[in-house]
């Protein structure tokens, strides 16, 4: 495949680094440390050591037993919520936290639509004694509580962001202005597969541990390769990590959960490959991707999952026809959050309800007999979101 | 050289803003063509951005208005790269051959990086516009050779790092990235946070060819605007901003040391 993000990180036409000036040292610096660190010996094993004992690593892969017999397909899960933190988020906070260390910067800032990443960031700066930022729009501010509180228990200032929609958009907003200014002592540990190159192929390669991982334990347990392997996209970085492993076997269809919000046709949702009626792509927050129409408001009733682009990668995996990209509206997601309480036992967050839901749809459809599903997340944060939806009061 | 977006706060008042800039003795004039997406603008410029955009601010309006412009001073677009790309039927060319035929003279692009820059460079040079580049602290090196031999008109030299807007004092990294540049044959225009005639008269003592003002100009416009004040009594004030403006560089034109004779 020809996407994997070259010097320029140009991803088959997408990608690239659309930034001012001012930011191309820092971020060709940042390249530079990435580059090389990543073929250190010293800082694998650092990274590795730290993501199995503190992170808990290896994730299992968890056969679904009653989803599997009620939609007649095998369904799998990677266990990613069980990183600790509850998502995928601190595998790429950990490698991102370990190079700024490397690289001499005395402080972190995020970005954080779900507080998922924040929370990550949290608990690497928390760990390796750096002081930690996190920009947050009001509105998510409200609705993932929970984790503004973990955030600020283990000493991170979490800031919120009134601009605009006030959402994780925003927050990217703040944070770029924030690195503008502060580049040289603080390192911008974007949360996401998105921005200027590096960040993109850097995230990718961090969370390739999930696809790495999945791959030899499905092998094992189920003895072949998924027909399927799905994930949500809000940025991209959990899809791509887990779409990493899988790319190269041609058999494997990859799948992108996209949030539709109130429906593709609404006005209102944050899924630009699976709804987007441009044909170029833009120039947005430092990459050239897809973005959904002007006219459309960007809406989802997970905070992760709601932002109005892509990670490049992504872009160019739909535009080489390597994966396919479907929208799940708000009700799918809830309506799927709900089913895995019940069948398993397991409390989704809502950003991976939104991957289940398209299992469940491609399974029904009969597409395919083995599903694998990144379950990038729990849904601890969600349960007020939930207690309103379902009158759990 | 004062920098104002275009249609801040409305169509009619800009308009009226830019002559006034005009009349206190620009030598060029920046227009911003507003985009939402502005990355690392200061809330100064941000605000104007939202003021424009809400007064209905396009890229086809932002044409029409440089046209109903009544100024005899070259006029310069700056704008983020994705309006650029999205314009028209062919992306990039579409916007300049526009551009150039409103009577826009050149384009700064704070986004696009010198390597991204071909389409835009080609476009330029068939419609006989200018390309300027900006050049930050942090620019240095291959980087500095690079946006050297693809720049044209004047360069646009970034005072100091963080987002735009008006400071008390200025910086020091000017004397440095003037020297940097001392080597290239190409006028040096410095900007940011330069906000009083004093500042301009050391900028250019400096050996800047000329100054840059967007923040400390658009203060006044969002001022006249929260206090109701009249397009007259605002376009006064900013009239006479560009006059001590340029008091200030010609000042410090005549503060630089005479180059010694060998
Ligand atoms: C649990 C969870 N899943 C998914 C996402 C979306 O991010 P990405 O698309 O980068 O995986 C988030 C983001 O906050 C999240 O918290």
């Amino acid at each position: 495949m020809s996407t994997d993000g070259d010097d320029e990180g140009e991803f088959d036409g997408f990608g690239g680094r659309y930034v001012p000036e001012p930011l191309e040292a820092p971020l060709e610096e940042l390249a530079e440390t990435f580059d090389s660190e990543i073929d250190s010996e010293a800082f694998r094993e650092e990274l590795d050591g730290l993501l199995e004992h503190f992170g808990g690593r290896p994730t299992p892969v968890f056969y679904a037993e009653t989803l599997s017999e009620r939609y007649d397909a095998d369904v799998y899960f990677k266990h990613e919520d069980l990183l600790h933190g509850g998502a995928h988020k601190l595998n790429n906070t950990l490698g991102q936290g370990l190079l700024a260390k490397r690289a001499g910067k005395e402080r972190l800032i995020a970005e954080t639509g779900a507080g998922q990443h924040g929370t990550a960031t949290a608990m690497v700066g928390a760990l390796l004694d750096l002081p930690v930022t996190v920009y947050m729009g009001t509105k998510d501010v409200d609705r993932q509580e929970m984790n503004v509180f973990r955030m600020r228990l283990m000493g991170a200032e979490v800031e919120p962001v009134t601009r605009g929609n006030a959402g994780l958009a925003e927050a990217v907003d703040a944070a770029l202005e924030d690195y503008a200014e502060n580049f040289e002592d603080t390192h911008y540990l974007v949360g996401s597969a998105v921005g200027p190159d590096p960040f993109p192929r850097m995230v990718r390669e961090f969370q390739s541990v999930i696809g790495r991982e999945a791959r030899e334990q499905i092998l094992e347990l189920h003895g072949d390769l998924p027909d399927a392997c799905v994930a949500c996209v809000g940025g991209g970085s959990n899809a791509i990590g887990l779409f990493s492993g899988f790319v190269d076997d041609e058999d494997v269809a990859l799948y992108g959960a996209e949030p539709a919000g109130k429906g593709l046709d609404s006005g209102e949702h944050s899924a630009p490959l699976s709804a987007s009626k441009q044909e170029n792509p833009q120039i947005f927050q430092g990459m050239k991707t897809k973005v959904i129409d002007e006219e459309t408001t960007n809406h989802s009733v997970s905070a992760g999952l709601d932002y109005p682009a892509v990670g490049p990668e992504h872009a160019a995996l739909q535009s080489l026809g390597r994966a396919e990209y479907h929208g799940i509206t708000d009700e799918e997601a809830l309506a799927a959050f709900r089913e895995l309480s019940e069948a398993e036992g397991i409390i989704p967050a809502l950003e991976p309800s939104h991957a289940i839901a398209l299992a469940i749809k491609l399974a029904e459809e009969d597409r395919h007999d083995t599903i694998l599903i990144n379950l990038c997340g729990r849904g601890d944060k969600d349960m007020q979101t939930a207690a309103e939806k379902f009158d759990l009061r | 050289m004062p920098y104002l977006a275009a249609g801040d706060p409305d169509f009619e008042s800009s308009l009226e803003y830019v002559e006034a800039l005009a009349a206190g003795g620009a030598d060029v004039i920046e227009l911003g063509l507003p985009f939402s997406e502005p990355i690392a603008e200061g809330p100064t410029i941000q605000q104007a951005v939202v003021r424009s955009l809400e007064g209905g601010m396009t890229p086809e309006r932002f044409f029409e208005f440089v046209a109903a412009l009544d100024v005899d001073v070259p006029l310069v677009c700056m704008t983020y790269y994705n309006l650029i790309y999205q314009y028209g039927d062919e992306p990039v060319r579409s916007f300049v051959e526009r551009a150039a035929e409103v009577g826009i003279e050149g384009v700064v692009v704070p986004d696009l990086p010198a390597e991204e820059a071909d389409l835009l460079r080609e476009a330029c040079d068939e419609f006989g516009l200018d390309l300027i580049f900006i050049v930050a602290p942090t620019t240095a090196g291959d980087r500095l050779d690079r946006i050297m031999e693809r720049v044209s008109g004047y360069v646009y030299v970034q005072a100091r790092l963080g987002v735009t807007g008006a400071r008390e004092s200025l910086s020091d990294h000017t004397e440095e990235t003037l020297a940097r540049l001392e080597e290239y044959d190409v006028p040096k225009a410095v900007g940011f946070g330069i906000s009083t005639g004093e500042h301009a008269a050391s900028v250019v003592e400096a050996g800047a060819d000329g100054v840059i003002v967007g923040s400390a100009l658009i203060e006044i416009i969002a001022e006249g605007h929260e206090t109701d004040d009249s397009t007259a009594a605002v376009a006064e004030r900013i009239e006479s901003l560009a006059r001590e403006l340029k008091a200030g560089a010609i000042e410090g034109g005549q503060r630089r040391p005479r180059p010694e004779r060998t």
